[in-house]
């Protein structure tokens, strides 16, 4: 394939694919976890290697789309973003992994007290929303959708800084359900951090699309 | 010949584009300030630049890039009067160099092409000897002092990075050289009339990647005492070598600014889709 419009639409393809199949993996991870369907666990954790195989394709392509197309410009941020873009993606899929895992290992439904509490579900809607935002952005170049990524981070990390003193009481109340508050605030923490993967991943996408560099910043 | 038309203030409006902001830091006194304004060039009838305005600074590295029939190299050759010789060539609007204008009725060109030295796509050493070669443009400057003259076809051969390849063969036919060398002893000769302008049309599309890259390196170094402009269809070229990128198009100045803004985030979509290799 000479032409690099080509190329591009293809790879770009198959980074969507990726972004889909994280997506469904974070999905998949927080339906297991919530209602501790061990089954849906283990197709999360079947589905890594599916998650590994198309980060290795991604990696290895956009090597060779820069190595034979010396790309510039838009060529060039584009292939960056993308590097980046898959690097977190990635990371995305390991989180959702690990939360897969340990739902197995918890072994126990959690109870629903604590899923009130500690907000996971407005936690994993506000992820939710920042997926479909990532989708929009990535797929129409649509800026506005990137950079509302930011704002819905935010409260992922509003809902993370809260649960700490909440399990801190609770336990107290409660120490037989011990296990499961512990396991809570290791879960947050990986949906906390695939929030923060998410807006690494905006900031890729309005570098391709703006030329800025995003990171670091404050002001978004 | 060519012929001069006074620029107008119609003319001024109709350019194109702004040239980039240039702040002379240039410390050197022998490299040369070239400023273009309102630059319309015909060939009879057909017009073939069409109005630019541009400053150049003082040891700069400037590539004029876009596709072939653009107008780079006949804006290229505007600056040592080269075109002049081009039946039906018109040129109007002014080009001066360091403040005079080279198109003036008084002007001597003889003077200013010493001036501006010229390096073209094939090299063409003259069939005599390596030494000859480099020291004929002193010569015919009326110097004699043959010290002078073997050290300055020393110190030209040693600016072009051939003194040491050829220093035990001065008297060998420049004929007997590889390509890449007698490219650089084209750009010897031109070194030892010491100009403070150098233009390079295509320097290295006729020479392998290694010859290319000694060129590419020599054109670094030499920027500390010259301007230099080159004409390149090599985006990579363009993009390692130069500080400024001017983008040319149908005979327009599209786009002129620093290489590194061109090459990563040019503000115009033409300039985009022909460095992307999307047309051209």
């Amino acid at each position: 394939m000479i032409n690099i419009e080509e190329q591009r639409v293809t790879l770009s393809k198959i980074g969507e694919e990726m972004l889909n199949l994280c997506q469904s993996q974070v999905e998949q991870s927080f339906e297991a976890f919530i209602t501790f369907d061990t089954d849906i666990a283990e197709e999360v954790i079947l589905k890594e290697n599916r998650v590994n195989a198309l980060d290795l394709k991604i990696e290895i392509d956009l090597d060779n789309f820069i190595a034979l197309n010396n790309p510039v410009a838009t060529d060039l941020r584009f292939a960056l973003a993308l590097l980046k873009i898959n690097y977190n993606l990635e990371r995305i899929g390991d989180q959702a992994f690990d939360i897969a895992n340990y739902t197995i290992d918890l072994n126990q439904k959690l109870a629903p007290e604590l899923v009130e509490k500690l907000q996971f579900k407005v936690m994993f809607e506000t992820l939710e929303s920042m997926f479909k935002d990532i989708v929009t952005a990535y797929t129409d170049e649509n800026l506005k959708a990137a950079r509302k990524v930011f704002k819905k981070d935010k409260v992922i990390n509003q809902i993370n800084a809260n649960t700490f003193l909440i399990v801190e009481e609770e336990v107290v109340k409660n120490p037989a359900l011990v296990k499961q508050y512990l396991m809570a605030l290791v879960v947050m923490k990986k949906y906390e951090k695939i929030g923060d993967l998410l807006k690494n991943i905006s900031e890729s996408i309005i570098y391709y699309i703006d030329a800025k560099i995003l990171k670091h910043k404050k002001k978004k | 010949m060519a012929k001069e038309i006074e620029i107008t203030m119609e003319n001024i409006k109709n350019t194109k584009i702004d040239s980039p902001e240039i702040v002379d830091e240039s410390t050197q006194q022998n490299a040369s300030r070239i400023e273009t304004k309102g630059v319309k060039v015909w060939y009879d009838d057909f017009m073939s630049i069409k109005g630019i305005d541009m400053v150049i600074k003082p040891n700069t590295i400037t590539a004029f890039i876009g596709p072939s029939g653009c107008g780079k190299s006949t804006f290229l050759r505007l600056f040592n009067r080269m075109n002049d010789y081009v039946e039906g060539f018109t040129v109007e609007g002014k080009i001066k160099i360091n403040g005079d204008n080279i198109y003036k009725k008084k002007i001597n060109v003889e003077e200013l092409r010493k001036e501006i030295g010229m390096v073209f796509q094939k090299p063409n050493p003259f069939p005599k000897s390596i030494f000859d070669n480099v020291a004929y443009g002193i010569q015919i400057q009326g110097i004699k002092d043959k010290k002078l003259i073997n050290e300055r076809v020393e110190k030209a051969l040693r600016q072009a990075d051939l003194w040491e390849e050829v220093k035990d063969n001065l008297k060998k036919s420049a004929l007997a050289l590889s390509g890449g060398q007698q490219q650089r002893l084209c750009i010897a000769r031109t070194l030892a009339v010491q100009p403070s302008i150098l233009l390079m049309d295509e320097p290295t599309s006729a020479l392998d990647p290694i010859s290319t890259a000694k060129i590419e390196e020599l054109i670094h170094h030499l920027k500390e005492e010259y301007t230099i402009i080159i004409v390149t269809h090599n985006m990579q070229q363009a993009s390692r070598i130069s500080d400024y990128t001017a983008f040319f198009y149908l005979g327009e100045l599209i786009e002129y600014d620093k290489t590194r803004k061109i090459f990563t985030n040019p503000e115009k979509k033409q300039t985009e889709n022909y460095i992307t290799g999307r047309f051209g």
